[in-house]
């Protein structure tokens, strides 16, 4: 329980500290950022081993604030704490000066503790103000973090976020109303006894939520956005960011209201998710920069995601393991977390060498910056769901799961998107590969920094490797939803 | 560790520790060509041991559970033996060659990382005990063999990358397709204990197998799934030899035989009535492959149109199903191997050395670089048939094998087959030996300047092994000898 409170509150405090340090604020990332992956690995562990939070300040539920973390927290805790230490650390490239102070190396670290402070309330609270309070925290720095590559862009992505917001709050509103609670499993128990005003404000969070997360068809401001920013901040808004909201909807349906869900509902996200996987990859396809390339890949990584709808516990009479849609959203989670960083990251480095964002002029960069063209390799393997990654192991799961439930439709559209990620990343691999001379390049801010985009591209790879351990963590504390499926959950329970 | 989990370990780590180290040993050739020399004999020395073993009957398995349904089992069976045993003798081979050609060009660290990938998943391919596992080393040879293909840069290396990923990919979504399909209403299959398809209908059954060798048949080079293979001639020599003999076609045709044999089995595919159809697209290939390749006037691509050929032979012999026919495809797996890889080695010296690629500037060429001809003219008249060389053995079992199972049109294709081999391969020795020289060959003291040993010896090697497998057939360690061995123990369990 302490320990939960301290994942929330420790980012805060380096916030604080961040903005009293002045120029030697960035120094803070090298304590911070084994402080905060040490403790997600304790909570791992200690989740693991069966312990799991209680209510924060001594009140039971509703007075108390619920903090809470099953085993899909902690493995998103323990692979955000990894994306967001590295990716801090990265940032000492562009925001390290202590010799001097700039403005944006002075904000730039206060925003960044923000928003994993805000990140991981979102993945231990189980109330749905929290919920909105955090998510809200996570929004405003993220479009102030956006708004360091292009003003138009933030702007637009501080309107869609506000809107979302709206639709949230209403929806919360509306649910209290009827139910009179916000704690998630206490709405579970009692949203049975007014299924239309809570199903209005499911559907109103749900709105909120899909904008803010750029579910398809609500993805428009994510590309210019993600595209534009500096690298390490893409990585944290395309990493990170989208995956909060997305755990809310989750937290949403399938544990406060699992009973209130029906067929349409469940297709409705599976063709969303379908959608994006196709829309987001074919638009990938087409792209001419790379960074924009990688945020639409973001697009349609994320509609895997939105699978686990209808997926999940997809038969379980047929074969014993079928159930794996909770453990595959789990994987893709966390896969898509650290190799989109990476690929990030990498982009931004190469990007600064050639001086210039184009895909044709990434000609021999295989030759001339070869770690991170490996690490550009490894994290894209991931993406494409090619063994032995992280992101195999997902696809894997899903396609179990959606041919044994007799959902042949999703399984295509998973192995379309495979080929069509194959598609849109070997093109820039390609150009690395292209060509015999070694082009000249600007030098980069550190010869290190290389590293952290490789060492998430590893990351990736080793959560395929070691899979066991990060799926049994990840089924731990499954609502029921999880794992007869929403459709088949008994109302109320 | 007990030596049952050892030497499949050992064996991945031969090839692993190389790779690895060709890429952290950058610039320090020697280093890296010694590491890459002992661990090619260490692993030769490894393979004695296991076959030692398992000729005596015992079976070395390694198992790490991943998610689950998904345990990766590295086995080591007769079958798995004779795969790994052709990989590591000709590696040696091709390692020594590749050294010497590519001494004093760029980027060999990078070469032989991804060379000693190839290794990593042929070992493991060859090792798999399961399908998935199976796919696992399958894909990861799809990535590690594309660098090598895009080596040199050019714009036709590129072109030929884009190709070979294009069907190699498209193939994996098929061959997942296929396993997540059966995996869904049979459970994990693991190989010789077979899958259990009483939850099919005859219809699901044939169109998985459809999707199964559809998706194989695309690396195997089964028409119409084999443009990438004559395009992906524009890599060095060294690659050319190993994507012939031993790595993608071969993991092609291999998978062929472990799902005809150890996944459906051979009751199943003959009541399916799926054997023949297969036999039948075989002997097309056969054919198509021998008629384009006597249209080629660029030595490489004749020989690359003669792999489509030959390679077809053995997913023939799997697919009659008789023991003899079973015993011929498998003998020429290694057969095939030997011959090609001669072929390949001395195609390279002749464009290295004497800048010959066409079939018309043979002319002569023998009496300059006889060791180098020999070799070359032992290999195509054992693809031709003659005896006593390794191929005529293979064509000899098929023969038989084919009128045993009842399909005695198969010999006609042989024999046509063997006719259109001879067709295209006389003119070349013909030329080589019998024809006086152009004018157009490089002088005696030109040649004796480029005239280095680990170029020319390990051709001679393999041309000797080819004869030595033909003329010692009757031996228990032959190939023939093995495959023997692996039929008694599929057809006498």
């Amino acid at each position: 329980m302490t320990l939960l409170f301290a994942l929330v509150a420790l980012p805060l405090v380096f916030m604080l500290a961040s903005l009293a340090a002045g120029r030697r604020a960035p120094r803070l990332i090298w304590l911070c950022a084994p402080l905060m992956t040490g403790l997600s690995a304790w909570l791992a562990i200690s989740v693991f081993e069966g312990g799991r939070g209680g209510p924060l300040g001594g009140w039971p539920v509703p007075l108390g604030i619920a903090l809470e973390a099953d085993g899909l927290s902690a493995a998103l805790l323990l692979a955000s704490a990894i994306t967001a230490g590295i990716t801090g650390l990265y940032a000492l490239g562009a925001y390290g000066r202590t010799d001097r102070e700039t403005t944006r190396s002075y904000t730039f670290w206060p925003l960044f503790y923000g928003l994993w402070a805000a990140l991981n309330a979102v993945l231990v609270s189980r109330d749905l103000f929290n919920l909105y309070v955090a998510i809200e925290l996570l929004s405003l720095t993220a479009v102030a973090l956006a708004a360091f590559g292009s003003r138009r862009a933030a702007m637009r992505y501080l309107m869609i976020a506000l809107a979302g917001s709206l639709a949230y709050l209403l929806g919360v509103v509306l649910i209290f109303a009827s139910v009179g609670t916000l704690d998630i499993t206490l709405i579970g128990e009692r949203a049975g006894e007014a299924r239309i005003p809570v199903l209005t404000g499911a559907a109103l969070i749900s709105a909120g939520l899909i904008a803010k997360t750029a579910l398809f068809p609500l993805h428009g401001w994510l590309p210019p956005a993600h595209g534009a920013a500096p690298p390490a901040i893409s990585a944290l808004l395309s990493a990170l960011v989208v995956k909060a909201s997305f755990v809310i909807l989750l937290r949403v349906w399938f544990e406060a209201l699992p009973g209130l869900s029906d067929p349409a509902v469940t297709l409705l996200f599976g063709v969303m998710g379908a959608a994006a996987v196709l829309y987001g990859s074919v638009l990938a396809l087409r792209q001419q920069g790379l960074k924009v390339l990688i945020a639409y890949s973001t697009v349609a990584q994320l509609g895997y995601l939105l699978l686990v709808f209808p997926l999940a516990g997809g038969g379980e009479a047929a074969t014993p393991w079928a159930a794996g849609a909770w453990g595959a959203m789990g994987f893709h989670a966390s896969a898509h977390m650290l190799a989109k960083a990476g690929l990030f990251l990498a982009a931004g480095l190469m990007i600064h060498a050639v001086g210039d964002g184009r895909i044709d002029r990434l000609e021999g960069l295989a030759r001339a910056m070869p770690v991170t063209a490996l690490a550009f390799a490894l994290c894209a393997v991931s993406l494409m769901g090619l063994p032995p990654s992280g992101g195999f192991i997902a696809k894997y799961l899903m396609l179990i799961a959606a041919l044994a439930s007799g959902q042949w439709p999703y399984a295509a559209v998973i192995l379309a998107g495979g080929l069509l990620a194959a598609a849109y990343l070997f093109r820039p691999l390609a150009r690395m590969f292209a060509g015999a001379g070694t082009p000249e390049l600007a030098r980069a801010p550190h010869r290190l920094l290389a590293l952290a985009p490789l060492a998430l591209g590893l990351a990736a790879m080793a959560l395929g490797l070691f899979s066991a351990v990060p799926y049994d963590l990840m089924v731990i504390g499954l609502p029921e939803a999880g794992q007869a499926g929403l459709e088949d959950a008994d109302p109320g329970s | 560790m007990s030596p049952s989990v050892l030497i499949p370990v050992l064996l991945i780590l031969a090839a692993l520790i190389p790779a690895l180290a060709s890429a952290v040993l950058p610039g320090r050739a020697i280093w890296r060509n010694g590491v890459n020399i002992a661990f090619a004999v260490f692993k030769l020395g490894v393979v004695a041991f296991a076959l030692a073993g398992v000729a005596a009957g015992t079976e070395y398995e390694w198992r790490v559970a991943f998610v689950p349904g998904l345990d990766m089992i590295l086995r080591l069976d007769a079958l798995a033996l004779l795969f790994i045993t052709l990989s590591a003798v000709l590696w040696l081979a091709t390692t020594v060659y590749a050294i010497a050609y590519l001494s004093g060009t760029k980027h060999q660290a990078r070469f032989f990382l991804f060379f000693n990938l190839c290794v990593v998943s042929v070992s493991g391919i060859a090792m798999s005990g399961s399908l998935i596992t199976f796919f696992i080393f399958y894909e990861l040879l799809t990535l590690a063999t594309w660098p090598l293909v895009v080596h040199t840069g050019t714009a036709k290396a590129m072109a030929a990358g884009r190709t070979y990923l294009a069907y190699t990919l498209a193939g994996s979504a098929a061959l997942l397709a296929g396993i997540v399909w059966l995996e869904s209403g049979a459970g994990p299959v693991e190989f010789v204990a077979g899958a259990d398809l009483s939850g099919f209908n005859t219809l699901d059954q044939s169109l998985i197998f459809v999707l199964l060798i559809g998706g194989l048949g695309a690396k195997a080079a089964l028409i119409p799934l084999h443009a990438w293979l004559p395009a992906a001639m524009a890599a060095p020599a060294p690659v050319s030899a190993l994507l012939h003999a031993v790595a993608v076609v071969k993991a092609g045709a291999f998978g062929v035989v472990r799902v005809i044999y150890d996944v459906y089995g051979i009751e199943a595919v003959a009541m399916l009535g799926l054997g023949i159809p297969l036999a039948i697209l075989a002997s097309v290939t056969i054919v198509y492959g021998s008629l384009q390749a006597l249209r080629q006037s660029d030595i490489k691509k004749r020989l690359a149109y003669s792999t489509v050929s030959q390679i077809s032979y053995i997913v023939l012999g799997a697919s009659l199903a008789g023991p003899f026919a079973v015993i011929g495809g498998l003998v020429h797996l290694v057969h095939q191997g030997l011959m090609k890889i001669t072929l390949f080695f001395g195609a390279g010296i002749l464009a290295e050395r004497a800048g010959i690629s066409q079939v018309d500037q043979m002319d002569g060429i023998g009496r300059r670089m006889p060791i180098t001809m020999t070799a070359f003219t032992i290999a195509a008249l054992g693809m031709i048939g003659a005896p006593p060389v390794a191929g005529f053995v293979s064509k000899w079992y098929l023969a038989i094998g084919a009128y045993q199972s009842g399909a005695s049109w198969v010999i006609a294709v042989l024999a046509a087959s063997s006719l259109l081999n001879a067709a295209y391969f006389l003119p070349l020795i013909y030329r080589a030996w019998l024809k006086p020289s152009g004018g157009g060959l490089p002088s005696p003291e030109a040649l004796a300047a480029t005239r280095t040993w680990m170029l020319i010896l390990p051709g001679a090697f393999t041309a000797a092994a080819a004869l030595g497998a033909g003329l010692f057939a009757g031996f228990e360690l032959s190939p023939l000898g093995w495959a023997t061995l692996i039929a008694e123990r599929t057809y006498l369990p």
